[in-house]
Order: structure tokens, then C-alpha cells, then sequence
């Protein structure tokens, strides 16, 4: 018997890292992606690398994978992070209110954390509100986030992946008792119809995922929840900053190359495929994140974006839980030979991959373990530079 | 942000594998602070599915989005329509120059990523080495540990604008020999960058620092590239006489 196949539908954050873990544990990988890859939720992501401290007092479990994750992906891909920690800062008695279950919350998930005096955080970052009554330092970082997609594509080509952008998925094709078996994908660089099959399809799609998985009957609970973020056209901090509270609006500003960025908000809507940039919510950008960092007033816009996050608890907006799920359509809907993979958040992108690795590997009966972890990733360019 | 909105036409590039290119209109009601890149996703999302178009970051971190926009080099996202047209005006985009067209709107950028990689270029530098427009007076002692993304975000711009590239598909490029510049001269890199088709293809257009989207200035470093291979190479000489 030769090698099994996977057939991953989606070249975002997940479809690249199952590409890279499957690839490694021996399979012969296909990846199907109807534009370039990250054009969807994965390119217009913030970019934080998370530490998992804005989820340590209510989303422990998000929060433990983000703290894990952070540490594995600053090893094995340091080409794509900007490393250099985060701050939690408290402005009001409200956040000050939040202090001590953000202490619990963060020894309870590993989180390190160092308080510091406003004094020694102005010290470190002489750009934040200097009204600042208390401040952590955290180990949060920034990434670029097509960069940090195309080191995992880059490194699952080297061990065999074959990836094909701009194939749109048409149909998924069924054996007539219930088995995929395969995609029906258009080539839109010739308006190409064709079939691939294959032992296994990974729909990998985010917040599409519920649209694949309906082509088979089954069904996937993601709700669409974009946030709006803003670029500015000045590098005013050299860490994440963070407000010291419950995850809200415009509460996270990140350095990136010379900007800073800040987000989000968070609503939903039923067509992820175009959502327009709201201009109350980039007003609302402006206004919270100059309580972080009152320079933002005086730098420019360079950039209003829109990002879907796809959400899968139970539970709407904020309360809804960061964290992921794999589903095994055969358990949920008696549909054998898909599995999807959706929710979770950047930061936790090889984890999501190594769970849904694993639930093919049980579902093919093949023993092979995670090589993730250990392995450092090639440089993203090699992406191109491999023929 | 105004509340009018605008009447726009965008003329965009087609073509599919072997067949000939064309022009196609689509009329569309924008807002004139959105980003020609928006109008674009818009075309595909609501009007024609069949356009092929590469975007990642909408904010100018990533360097996919490059195109030329009334027959001038653009960042598509962070491009405010305003900026390049008027209410009833016509946006013409068309994919970038001097590379491969992969369908409509899309180019292979290969050979740029493999030759940015040939050169050694660096994804992240220290902070204190980043040459920002107005560094602070001093930066905090502790600053060399800070990392920071590159600027040069590896867009084809500066390609698609340089005329000595559309000479040669060889020729290395602008945003190449900046790159060599920024991580310095090495043994191994030396022959590829002294060469015909490294620094001596250019012509001083500078139209690669006129488009560069993220302050790289390229035109700037491949002078300075060269003022560094003549003195290499003066300094040799003197030494075998």
C-alpha cells in the first residue's frame, strides 16, 4: 500500500500547519486554496503572538494553549516574531479591580509575569499613557502573518506537500454510502474543472468551514465574528500593550516594522466572503487605543482592515471561548472521510493542526507521532526558492 | 471619513493561462477614504468570482497586494481611492511589471523571494539598527535586544518600476541590492552583487525609491553599494602595487 492522501481544503493558519505535520508523518499531502495563500481571516489577523494573559481569568483552557504555543512557535520560528514581550497596563480603578484575578489567572496557566512599578514601564516604554497605575510584563510577541504561513508551506513542500492557489473547492464527491472521497476543484488561473481524490479531506477553511462541510451534509457550528483594527503610521512601543481588564474593544496595540496596530471589536455577521471596515469602529480604534498610547492622536492612518474570527462555542462575541475543535464528521454527522478543523486563534495554529493530524492518523489507523514541536521551519522564501 | 459616496469605474486587467489579455469595466458605488484593494475584493465578491487577484494583510505588513494603479506602482491596501481618482473617474489596475503573469491580477514573485534569500536578506533586525526617519535622541540601553520586522516587505514594487529591470529578467533588482546592502557585503555575495547584472545594470532612475511603499530607498543603497565595490576594489589594487 502506498502512502495515504490528505487533501486539505484552505491555505490559511491551519490548512498550512496540518500540511507540515501531516507531511511529516508520512503522507502524501494536497492543498487546495481558492486564492493565495492567507487571504482570508489568517493574513488580516492582529498579528499578536498571544501569551495567553487576556485569557487567563475566564478562558483558561485558550489561555494555557496560547502560553504553550508561544514558546514552541519563538523556537521553531523565530524568522516570522518580533520577540519582544507585552505589557498589561492598568489606567482605571476598574482595571486595577482586575488585578488580582489576572494574577491568579496567569499563575493558574504558567503564564510568567513580572509586575512593575508605572515608573520602570515608562522606563521600557516611554510612549504609554503616563497616568498608568500598575503595569505586567508579559512574554508577548508580534508576527507577520503571511510570513508565518508560508515557513509552515515552505516546510511541508521540502517533505513532499504539493500546494494549488487559486483552485476553488466546487463539490466534495461522495461514494453514494456516506464516504468522501474526494474534492471537484476549478483552477481559476484557466477556468480548469478536475477531480482529486484521496483517503481523507481536511476542511480547513475557518470561517468557510461551515459552507465545505454542508457539500457533504454535514454541519459545522462556526459563527463569523469579524473585529475591526487600525494601522498607524508611527512605531510607538516596542512591546505589545495591553489593557489590564476583560478582553474588549481596542484594548490590544501592537508594533509591527514601523506601525503600530490596534484592535479589535467583535460582531458577527452571516457572509464572511466581504465585510466592509466600519467607521465607528475605527473611531472607536482611535479613541481606545490613545488611552494606551495618547501618540496615537498624532500619527497617521495607514491602514483599516477587517478580520472574521471564526468561533465555535457555545456562547456569542466576547463571552464565546478562543479555543479550537476538531471534528470527526463521521461521529457528528455520519459522514465518513472529512474532518474539520476550525476556531482557535493564531497563536495556536500548530496545536490545532497536531489535533487534527492525530484525529486522521486514529481515523486511518496509522501509527505515527507528532514531529512538530521540535522541528525549526525553514525560511518562508524558500516557499519560491524550492522548485 | 466623508459620508458622500463615489461613482467609480475599475478597469482591470484579464487574463487566463494562454489567452490574450483585455481590459474588463466594473462600475461600483465607493466610499472615496476605502482602499483601491477593498474595491478590488469587492469585484470579486459580488460581481465576478472568476478574478484572481493576491492580498494577505491589508495594511502594508505582508507585500502582497502590489499593482499598478493608473499606470503607477501601488500598494493596493494602503491606496485611498481618493488618491488616485475622482468621483465618476476611472481606476485602471494592472498586475505588476517585469514578472510573470499568473492570472489577471496575480504575478510569480519567485525569482524575487529567491534571490532575496541568495543575498542572505534578514526577515527581523535589532531596533536600533532599523534607519527610522526620526530616531530618538537616544534609544534606551536595553534596546539592542528588541527585534523588529524589516521594512522591505518584498512587494515587486520596486521592480515593476525600475526600467533596468525590464532590460534583463536576470537583472537581480532593487529590492535585491538593498537587501545586500542592509546585511552588508560577504565573500560569497560579493561576485553575484559586482556583477552585470547586479550593480552595474542600474541606471540611477531612482523610480524604485519613488514607489517603495515602506521607506526601504533603495536607489539610496545601491549607491552606496557601489561606493563600497570601488573602494573595495581601489583598496586592492594599492595593495598589490
Amino acid at each position: 500500500m502506498g502512502k495515504p492522501h490528505a487533501i486539505i481544503i484552505g491555505a490559511g493558519f491551519t490548512g498550512v500547519a496540518t500540511a507540515h505535520d501531516l507531511a511529516l508523518r508520512g503522507f502524501d499531502v494536497t492543498v487546495v486554496e481558492r486564492g493565495d495563500f492567507c487571504n482570508g481571516t489568517s493574513g488580516r489577523t492582529h498579528g499578536l503572538l498571544h501569551c495567553g494573559g487576556r485569557y487567563a481569568v475566564k478562558d483558561r483552557e485558550s489561555a494555557i494553549e496560547c502560553i504553550e504555543e508561544n514558546m514552541i512557535l519563538r523556537k521553531i520560528v523565530p524568522q516570522v516574531i518580533e520577540p519582544n514581550g507585552g505589557l498589561f497596563i492598568a489606567l482605571n480603578e476598574s482595571d486595577l479591580a482586575y488585578r488580582q484575578a489576572f494574577l491568579e489567572g496567569c499563575e493558574a496557566c504558567h503564564i510568567p509575569i513580572e509586575e512593575l512599578s508605572p515608573q520602570e514601564a515608562l522606563r521600557l516604554e516611554p510612549n504609554i499613557n503616563p497616568k498608568l497605575l500598575t503595569a505586567f510584563l508579559v512574554p508577548d510577541g508580534t508576527f507577520d502573518p503571511l510570513r508565518l504561513a508560508l515557513a509552515f508551506a515552505a516546510t511541508a513542500k521540502k517533505n513532499g506537500a504539493q500546494f494549488f492557489t487559486y483552485t476553488e473547492v466546487n463539490r466534495l464527491i461522495l461514494d453514494g454510502k456516506g464516504t468522501v472521497t474526494g474534492v471537484t476543484v476549478t483552477d481559476r488561473r484557466a477556468n480548469r474543472t478536475y477531480e482529486i481524490r484521496g483517503d481523507i479531506v481536511v476542511n480547513a477553511t475557518g470561517v468557510w468551514a461551515g459552507e465545505i462541510a454542508k457539500m457533504a451534509g454535514a454541519k459545522v457550528p462556526v459563527k463569523p465574528t469579524p473585529g475591526v483594527m487600525v494601522a498607524y503610521d508611527q512605531r510607538l512601543v516596542q512591546r505589545a500593550i495591553n489593557r489590564l481588564n476583560e478582553p474588549g474593544d481596542g484594548d490590544i496595540v501592537l508594533p509591527q516594522r514601523r506601525m503600530v496596530v490596534v484592535g479589535t471589536t467583535s460582531f458577527e455577521v452571516e457572509d464572511p466572503d466581504y465585510i466592509p471596515v466600519l467607521e465607528d469602529h475605527v473611531a472607536l480604534m482611535l479613541e481606545r487605543g490613545a488611552e494606551l498610547i495618547p501618540g496615537i492622536r498624532q500619527a497617521r492612518v495607514r491602514g483599516k482592515y477587517m478580520a472574521s474570527r471564526p468561533l465555535i462555542a457555545a456562547g456569542s462575541g466576547r463571552s464565546a471561548a478562543r479555543t479550537f475543535k476538531c471534528f470527526d464528521h463521521k461521529e457528528t454527522d455520519n459522514v465518513e472521510g472529512l474532518v474539520t478543523i476550525t476556531g482557535g486563534k493564531a497563536t495556536t495554529l500548530r496545536a490545532m493542526a497536531e489535533k487534527t493530524a492525530d484525529i486522521v492518523c486514529q481515523k486511518l489507523g496509522i501509527q505515527a507521532p507528532c514531529l512538530t514541536r521540535e522541528i525549526p521551519l525553514l525560511s518562508y522564501r524558500q516557499y519560491f526558492a524550492l522548485s | 471619513m466623508s459620508d458622500n459616496k463615489w461613482n467609480i469605474t475599475l478597469k482591470i486587467h484579464r487574463q487566463k493561462e494562454d489567452q490574450p489579455p483585455y481590459f474588463q469595466e466594473f462600475h461600483l458605488e465607493v466610499d472615496p477614504d476605502e482602499y483601491v484593494l477593498d474595491a478590488v475584493e469587492r469585484v470579486w465578491a459580488f460581481m465576478d468570482r472568476t478574478l484572481c487577484f493576491r492580498h494577505a494583510c491589508h495594511h502594508s505588513t505582508c507585500g502582497a497586494c502590489g499593482m499598478r494603479v493608473n499606470n503607477v506602482e501601488k500598494l493596493t491596501c494602503i491606496t485611498p481611492i481618493r488618491a488616485v481618482t475622482q468621483d465618476g473617474g476611472v481606476i485602471k489596475v494592472e498586475p505588476l511589471r517585469n514578472f510573470p503573469v499568473v492570472s489577471d491580477l496575480v504575478v510569480d514573485m519567485s525569482n524575487l523571494y529567491a534571490r532575496m534569500e541568495m543575498v542572505g536578506a534578514k526577515a527581523v533586525l535589532p531596533v536600533t539598527q532599523a534607519e527610522i526617519e526620526r530616531p530618538p535622541a537616544t534609544w534606551p540601553a536595553d534596546a539592542e535586544q528588541y527585534l523588529r520586522l524589516t521594512d522591505c516587505i518584498e512587494c515587486g514594487l520596486c521592480i515593476s518600476a525600475c526600467p533596468s529591470a525590464a532590460t534583463s529578467p536576470s537583472y537581480l533588482g532593487p529590492a535585491v541590492l538593498a537587501a545586500a546592502q542592509t546585511v552588508g557585503l560577504t565573500a560569497e555575495t560579493l561576485p553575484i552583487i559586482d556583477s552585470e547584472d547586479g550593480l552595474w545594470r542600474c541606471h540611477s532612475a531612482f523610480e524604485c525609491t519613488a514607489v517603495c511603499p515602506s521607506a526601504v530607498d533603495p536607489a539610496r543603497r545601491i549607491m552606496n553599494l557601489r561606493q563600497q565595490v570601488v573602494r573595495q576594489r581601489l583598496s586592492s589594487l594599492l595593495k598589490k602595487s
